[in-house]
């Protein structure tokens, strides 16, 4: 399958968002969607998965306007994960999980054992099977947000979007939630689109990376290509210096600003 | 043990998957109700023992319980199970749609829309025959259900904001019911009162061939859509993500909900709370999970409704006290309770 925009215009009401975009999304790849607040990755994420109906232009699924498919068959080959999505309180996560068969199911139709098997895949994939039958608001941040990934599994697409999957997550859930994207992407080899904040994580999880500034791409390309002192500055405007992580390799953003400055220390990494 | 059973047919196409705790609890509260229905049946002027009203029902019982039974006390009891399921259905499928726990027919004005127009029918068309009384409900509840569809549902559905609106939209319906039964003949004032506040006094078998195939048709229709407000409880994103067509599964939904208001207004009148308590009674006993909301809403909404019109007619004997007075009793209380849980939203 393979998703692009043409000529995409985005808006919110009379302000243009996003303008006369062209945008191929790699196969089997993970593509990352960096840039400020506000500057419109969410709503192209948003629009990639039909959620938002262009102003002008289209998203090309299979090189066919994607609201010419038909929107159950849509939700066969793509799946999106919403920002800070609720469930309804006292929703077990098998209940939640199982609602991502909803595109193949009918009303006599409504548990087959293809939906079985997916679900309790899903919930294998996601490390919740023992999980299964608790609410999901008794569940911690992380836990919570596999939930929703793993009904977004169990939808059974070979591409998935995410916004903002690991927002209001701790450190150690954050590396969670990428791993188990990494690995999805590495066994399964699906898709994955997702807006992330962080950009050392972006930098280090990306085969693509695609920044977003002035309605338009800025740049895009690996994270090791892309990511200069010049991006930080003209996408974020932020005065920062780009160096090497030293346990991965890829590019780090070390931003300037005030703080504490120890003496005995050179701007010069040490090892 | 297994939380769920699941069906499957591999000849007709057909699966499903049942919750263990929803299905005995669905099972559990409908023989609680029918055991209400049948020593409710025997209440009353003449004390009847549910032996005896099991009797009748079969039809081996004496000529002069049957008499009491069949004529007079059953369309009574057999209405307000219908009226209350009704509401009850009526009310989960609002607040499925809507995600909002505050929101029921009721309290967002539509039972009062229904109301309007079918007091206006029975003042203005007195001779119009009586089968179209739920049609001219219908109408009133639906113009509401579009009124609140242009002001508060899209644009965010904030709870309050909604409720403020249906509140205005209530009071309104009420101004203009009290309108029509002023510039009414006199007879037909205390009719219309008495059956405004909600009341099942007097019904007969036509009451009840009134109601019975609104309800069954479209609690049929919700049973078939359940699925779609199921997953419209997870917000309106993931059911677009999912492939869900959304504006049609929502109208469709509430197209089911108005139907079940008007029927119900139309022959019990606009008994209060009973749609806005029904599914919180469900949620608590079943979970979220709409497809086990809905038949024990359907339970609930008729328990109530029995319930009330028991102690309606008994507890101030030989007084007979409008059921829609006991249910806002309990239901005002309750959505207070509510609006002070759910402040802040």
């Amino acid at each position: 399958m393979t998703l692009a925009t043409k000529q995409l215009t985005l808006s919110y009401g009379e302000k243009p968002i996003i303008e006369n975009l062209d945008l191929q999304i790699p196969a089997g790849k993970i593509t990352v969607l960096i840039g400020s607040n506000g500057c419109g990755k969410s709503t192209l994420l948003r629009s990639l998965a039909r959620l938002l109906k262009p102003v002008t232009g289209a998203i090309l699924l299979d090189g066919r306007d994607i609201f010419q498919h038909p929107t159950r068959e849509v939700a066969k080959q793509l799946a999106i994960l919403p920002q800070g999505p609720a469930a309804p309180e006292g929703l077990t996560v098998f209940q939640l999980v199982k609602q991502g068969r909803y595109p193949y199911q009918n009303w006599l139709q409504q548990w087959s054992k293809q939906d079985e098997q997916a679900v309790v895949q899903a919930l294998q994939a996601t490390g919740l099977t023992a999980l299964a039958d608790r609410p999901v608001d008794s569940l911690s941040g992380g836990q919570r947000q596999r939930a929703w990934i793993a009904m977004t599994l169990a939808q059974g697409t070979g591409t998935i979007l995410l916004d903002e999957p690991t927002t209001y997550l701790d450190m150690t859930h954050q590396i969670e939630i990428l791993d188990l994207l990494y690995e999805l992407n590495e066994t399964e080899k699906r898709t994955i689109v997702m807006v992330l904040h962080d950009l050392n994580l972006s930098c280090r999880y990306a085969h693509h990376l695609i920044a977003i500034s002035n309605r338009q791409i800025y740049a895009q390309g690996s994270p090791e290509e892309i990511m200069t002192e010049q991006l930080v500055r003209d996408v974020f405007q932020l005065d920062s210096q780009i160096a090497v992580d030293p346990l991965y390799g890829t590019p780090m953003c070390i931003p300037y600003g005030k703080g504490r400055k120890l003496a005995q220390r050179t701007a010069v990494p040490q090892y | 043990m297994k939380a769920n059973y699941s069906v499957r047919s591999r000849k007709f196409a057909v699966s499903l998957l049942i919750s263990r705790r929803a299905f005995w609890t669905t099972v559990f509260f409908a023989l609680i109700t029918i055991a209400l229905a049948i020593v409710s049946t025997g209440m009353g002027e003449m004390k009847i023992s549910p032996a005896e009203v099991l009797k009748a029902l079969l039809g081996i019982g004496s000529p002069q319980s049957a008499l009491v039974i069949t004529t007079l006390r059953l369309p009574r009891i057999l209405v307000a199970l219908l009226v209350g399921g009704a509401f009850g259905a009526a009310g989960a499928i609002m607040q499925a749609i809507v995600r909002n726990p505050l929101a029921s027919p009721d309290i967002l004005g539509v039972t009062g829309g229904a109301s309007v127009t079918a007091v206006a029918f029975i003042t203005i068309f007195q001779s119009a025959s009586i089968f179209l009384l739920p049609f001219a409900a219908f109408a009133g509840a639906i113009l509401i259900a579009f009124v609140l569809y242009l002001f508060g549902w899209k644009r965010g559905l904030g709870s309050f904001r909604l409720v403020m609106i249906g509140i205005g939209l209530k009071a309104l319906t009420g101004a203009l019911v009290t309108i029509f039964i002023v510039l009414a003949p006199q007879i037909l004032t205390s009719k219309a009162m008495i059956w405004l506040t909600g009341s099942i006094y007097g019904t007969s078998w036509t009451d009840v061939s009134l109601i019975l195939p609104w309800f069954l048709i479209l609690l049929a229709l919700a049973s078939i859509c359940a699925r779609h407000a199921n997953i419209l409880q997870l917000g309106e994103e993931i059911a677009l993500g999912v492939g869900s067509r959304l504006s049609r599964n929502q109208l469709c939904l509430m197209l089911i909900c108005v139907g079940l208001t008007g029927a119900a207004v139309a022959i019990g009148g606009a008994i209060g709370f009973v749609a806005l308590l029904a599914p919180h009674i469900a949620r608590q006993l079943v979970g979220p999970s709409f497809g086990s909301i809905l038949p024990v809403s359907v339970i609930a909404g008729s328990f109530i409704v029995l319930g009330g019109d028991l102690i309606a007619r008994t507890a101030f004997a030989p007084l007979d006290v409008p059921v829609g007075a006991i249910t806002s009793a309990i239901g005002a209380p309750f959505f207070i309770y509510l609006l002070y849980k759910n402040r802040g939203r």
